[in-house]
């Protein structure tokens, strides 16, 4: 079980957060005319990488707040964790 | 039977305490502090199984969790206890243990056929034998595979014993409290470190017990005791014995299994069986020790042939002597403790070493006792069927090929030592990735993977010397990383026989003439032979040799096979050891029962369970519950004989008639608060917020961004920053991430706040044509009038002093009014409607009739909304804005979106007005279409419309907006049945919505 360091409650375990994918996904902003294939990668595709991955995690047990998590996908470690709002280093 | 192998005042049982048990249903005496294979062993008994493959005799090979055979079945407190191995589980008094994997008797074993016929079992004969023909599966090879094979019965009752978890986050947690784990818990703890030490024995000090060492002037079973005491003491230890640590997981995680009452003939009051300890540890010491490796020979796995360290412990924590003309069969200099321990207890052992002049304290010691030493000897094969009766020996030549003047001794048992293999199981889980060490033979931890550090013999470190100052360095250091008191303690002088190299020879050469089974896997039943023929057929990978011998594969995990496997294998390739590599460590280190991992969330634990304010009410009004998520809600209140139909029907009609009351209190609310919440829910839902007035509600669909409906409700505007959103009972979890997700890192420039209220409101739908008429009496101060509280309107009013919220919305399609008060104040509430209603024939309805009234009314939920839809398809495209953008709005654009002949929702009704139609069942077009039938889509709800007393049902079809009218079929192979049905409009019940206004 990992032990995540959330930024606004410290270290706390895997059971009080709930995944959320790629944190690196931007939406596309509101009433932008964009193509179907800008829509569909960010709708659809993502990577799925072997490594670092910036990823997304709710502290839903907890503050309820959407943290940022850099994690080796193969080792589980985590390099750092960020407020969502923070910038990435 | 006496005790006839018992030894007078040796061992640390308590002979103060006798007990009785059975084995095999006859009746033994043992000590308090036994354990069954010492009872057992003191009785003279070594037959206690049969093996899995060849069903071959089975006695005791090790003392601990490396036993491969003595796996038993236990009857303990009408409880059936299947995988117990004899030498963990403790006698107590009554305990009724019996042999596994045997038919008729363990003494006469059918099964044991196989042994004469092993030609035909060799390696992957299940995946050669068993393949063909595909029918015989079921009929010939499993029933007969399920007869002769497994260890022990589950039971297939309900388990009434009680498992606990538990949490527990400590500095320094250390497995295992042999001389290293001692050492460095002492260190770590007066340093200052919260410590947890795990044993997984009843007894502390792990080789300290058996071996005949001095530490700071105290023999190692005082010293063990002195320090096991001082820890005791300290409020910072805590210190568990017959705890197994059998996982390492991710960040530091282990989980520990502690047997708390298996000793025991009862679980006492208030305590569980047995707690799964889930311990985040900053760091981790691996003390877990090392187990002494087998010699491979000829029927190496007699009855009476075991381990020379096992046999030593049965005699030093025991008093049981495990034969009384001992053969020691050795390679290093182990096997001579254990000759020497033999005669001081006054048995004459021989000794069998396979160097050709070794020297050292110990062997000088054997040598001074006059213990008979055979240099450059081995065991040849044991001989005896049920029990060693002799051995065949021999000189081996220098370069271990050939055999000299084979002769037959006679012997009862016969102890092997094969050297020692660390247990770097712990390490291994951890991610630690281990290497080879020449000098011992065998895999120790390389560096760590995570906070984790392995020490003692666990290390490949043998030598108490070394390991008692390594573990008091380590356990000073690890612990001043994170107290830094920097409170150093002094280590103890250590006084212990010098010993010398061990022989890496480990596998005798077969005779000329000979097929003897040489044995490495006791569990499985995997030999020599199955190994190199595994080889020969082109097996390479010790992973696919592993699987396709089952090597190592047994519920021992291979702790005595696998490095002897792996010598074979680079024996035969011309490789060494680290060259093969070796196979993958799993937790558990040792099976854990399944209710230990289950623990507490059985049954109606397994999931919490919601209930509303007014569940007492429904309960004491015969409502029959139906789980709604976690929430439990009345399905419909039983009056008389009724069942579910005619109970719903009733109230169903009854709403359409007079007046209902449902609990609505499960539904999901959420307030949205702040200066930009208007603009958020024009971003949520696809139709336009921006302009509802303070005081109104409306109805609202949101989306996924996929373009897949993901809930509808209704929101309120309170005041003007202000608005209460109900969601579905199912999707209020969901929605509030959703909208936390949009707020928090999508849009954070919007200044508004979510949160749930939903436990902060209980709610009654009243529904009917007489609900107006009971609001004014419920509320005598309001005008309830249709222009006072249109629908859609929402009012702030007092309900007999208690504060209330109107909403006039409507799920039921009948006028109706949705009253919301405080949780605490909603019993209140639902007692008062009730009496107020009376006069206008109110009866409470539940979800059932909920359902009915809403599918005749044509309003989707769940099954019409069941993630596969798009707002169309639910015929909801009236409430997407063409005008502005939304959550979702650019994936409804994409073609297939977009396609004319799309799915829609539709009404059915079966052509005989009788017939109810199966929810689920496929609309097409000819029934008798060849299979499988093309099918335009799928009846999502049915009822039996009280409006119009026939069946009717919603589905979604192909084009559904041009089928109306049409006659088609549902077809429900599930329930054979095919129904011709007419496609109408989903909108049965006052299609032009009159109700709702009036
Ligand atoms: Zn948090």
């Amino acid at each position: 079980m990992l032990y995540i360091n959330c930024p606004h409650c410290g270290l706390r375990s895997q059971n009080e957060f709930a995944y959320g994918g790629d944190a690196t996904v931007k939406r596309p902003e509101l009433n932008k005319e964009i193509s179907d294939q800008e829509w569909d990668n960010f709708v659809y595709l993502r990577k799925s990488p072997r490594g670092k991955h910036l990823e997304l995690w709710h502290h839903i047990s907890g503050c309820r707040q959407w943290i940022k998590v850099e994690r080796d996908t193969s080792t589980h470690e985590i390099f750092k964790t960020y407020k969502a709002n923070e910038a990435i280093e | 039977m006496s005790q006839d192998f018992r030894l007078d005042n040796v061992g640390m049982v308590n002979r103060e305490k006798k007990i009785s048990f059975k084995f095999n249903g006859k009746k033994y005496f043992g000590f308090e502090g036994d354990t069954i294979a010492s009872a057992l062993i003191a009785n003279g008994v070594h037959l206690v199984g049969r093996s899995f493959k060849y069903h071959r005799p089975r006695g005791f090979f090790g003392v601990g969790v490396d036993e491969p055979y003595a796996i038993l079945q236990l009857d303990r407190n009408n409880e059936r206890d299947p995988n117990i191995r004899a030498t963990e589980q403790e006698i107590f008094e009554g305990l009724e243990v019996k042999s596994v994997n045997c038919w008729p008797s363990v003494n006469f074993d059918i099964g044991a056929i196989n042994n004469f016929l092993k030609m035909f079992f060799p390696a992957g004969f299940y995946y050669k034998t068993f393949m063909w023909p595909p029918s015989f599966w079921y009929k010939i090879y499993e029933p007969f595979i399920r007869m002769a094979a497994g260890f022990g019965e589950a039971s297939i009752k309900h388990d009434k014993e009680r498992y606990e978890h538990k949490y527990e986050y400590c500095d320094l947690l250390i497995t295992g409290s042999g001389p290293s784990g001692l050492a460095s818990a002492y260190a770590a703890a007066k340093n200052g470190a919260r410590v947890i030490l795990a044993e997984d024995k009843p007894r502390f000090g792990g080789s300290l017990l058996t071996s005949d060492v001095n530490i700071g002037n105290q023999t190692g079973v005082e010293w063990t005791e002195k320090i096991i005491a001082e820890l005791k003491s300290m409020p910072n230890v805590t210190v568990k014995n017959r705890s197994q640590v059998f996982g390492y997981y991710d960040h530091n995680m282990l989980v520990m299994s502690e047997r708390i009452s298996d000793h025991l003939p009862k679980t006492q009051k208030y305590l569980p069986k047995q707690r799964l300890w889930y311990i985040r540890a900053n760091e981790v010491l691996i003390s877990s020790g090392s187990i002494e490796r087998p010699l491979v020979f000829g029927n190496n796995d007699t009855p009476g042939v075991m381990l020379s360290s096992a046999a030593k412990e049965y005699m030093k924590v025991y008093g049981v002597l495990v034969g009384k003309k001992p053969l020691i069969f050795t390679n290093n200099d182990s096997g001579y403790e254990t000759a020497i321990e033999f005669k001081k207890n006054g048995v004459n052992p021989i000794i069998l070493d396979t160097r050709s002049d070794p020297s050292s304290d110990i062997i000088a010691e054997a040598k001074n006792l006059n213990i008979e030493i055979k240099f450059s000897h081995v065991v040849v094969a044991a001989k005896g069927y049920k029990k060693v009766k002799s051995a065949d020996i021999a000189k081996i030549s220098d370069d271990k090929k050939e055999l000299f003047n084979i002769e037959n001794i006679e012997c009862d048992c016969i102890c092997v030592s094969g050297f020692w293999t660390p247990s770097i199981h712990l390490a291994s889980q951890s991610g630690n990735k281990s290497k080879f060490n020449e000098k011992i033979d065998a895999f120790v931890p390389d560096k760590s993977k995570q906070q984790e550090n392995t020490i003692g013999s666990a290390n490949g470190i043998f030598t108490l010397e070394e390991t008692i100052k390594d573990a008091f360095d380590k356990g000073f250091d690890v612990s001043n990383k994170i107290t830094e008191k920097n409170n150093k303690v002094s280590v103890p002088t250590v006084v212990e026989k010098k010993s010398t190299d061990h022989d890496k020879f480990w596998c005798v050469p077969l005779p000329k003439g000979k097929s003897y089974k040489r044995f490495l896997d006791f569990q499985n039943d995997v030999a020599v032979s199955d190994i190199e023929l595994a080889l020969r057929e082109g097996f390479r990978s010790i992973e696919h040799v592993k699987r396709y011998t089952t090597l190592g594969m047994a519920t021992d995990q291979g702790k005595t096979s696998n490095l002897n496997g792996l010598q074979l294998v680079s024996d035969i390739e011309n490789k060494v050891v680290p060259q093969v590599g070796h196979t993958t460590f799993r937790p558990p280190y040792t099976p854990v029962s399944i209710g230990a991992i289950v623990g507490r969330e059985v049954g109606k634990h397994s999931k919490p369970t919601r209930k509303s304010p007014m569940h007492s009410w429904h309960e004491k009004n015969n409502a029959v519950f139906v789980h709604a998520g976690v929430w439990l809600r009345p399905r419909y209140y039983k009056q008389g004989n009724e069942g579910l139909f005619e109970a719903s029907k009733r109230e169903a009609k009854n709403v359409r008639q007079n007046v209902g009351v449902c609990d609505v209190t499960t539904l999901g609310k959420i307030d949205v608060k702040g200066p930009d919440a208007a603009e958020f829910l024009n971003r949520v839902y696809t139709n336009a917020w921006l302009k509802l007035p303070v005081g109104k509600a409306r109805y609202g669909v949101m989306l996924r961004e996929d373009g897949i409906v993901m809930d509808d409700g209704t929101t309120t505007r309170i005041s003007e920053n202000h608005y209460h959103m109900t969601t579905t009972t199912a999707q209020a979890a969901n929605v509030l991430s959703h909208l936390e997700y949009y707020l928090q890192l999508v849009w954070p420039e919007l200044n508004v706040n979510v949160v749930s209220t939903t436990e902060q409101w209980a709610g009654a739908a009243i529904a009917g044509p007489n609900s107006r008429k009971l609001l004014m009496k419920l509320f005598p101060n309001l005008d309830v009038s249709n222009e006072g509280l249109p629908f859609m309107g929402y009012k702030e009013a007092d309900l007999f002093g208690v504060p209330a919220k109107i909403y006039r919305i409507s799920f039921s399609g009948e006028l109706a009014y949705e009253i919301n008060v405080e949780s605490d104040n909603g019993y209140f509430m639902w007692e008062k409607i009730m009496e107020v209603g009376k006069e206008f024939q109110i009866q409470p309805y539940g979800t059932e009739a909920l359902s009915t009234l809403r599918i005749e009314m044509g309003h989707v939920a769940g099954s019409e909304l069941d993630g596969r839809t798009i707002p169309y398809d639910a015929s909801l495209e009236g409430l997407v804005s063409k005008k502005k953008d939304f959550i979702g709005k650019r994936s409804l654009n994409r073609s297939a979106f977009t396609s004319t002949d799309r799915e829609k929702l539709v009404g059915v009704v079966p052509i005989d007005k009788t017939t109810s139609i199966p929810e689920g069942s496929y609309i097409v077009k000819d029934p008798k279409a060849k299979l499988p039938n093309p099918k335009l889509g799928h009846v999502s709800a049915s009822c039996w419309s009280v409006e119009y007393d026939n069946p009717f049902s919603l589905a979604i079809i192909k084009d559904g907006k041009n089928m109306i009218g049409q006659k088609l079929f549902a077809m429900s192979p599930l329930k054979n049945k095919t129904i011709p049905v007419e496609i109408v409009s989903s909108h049965y019940v006052d299609p032009e919505g009159k109700r709702v206004r009036s």
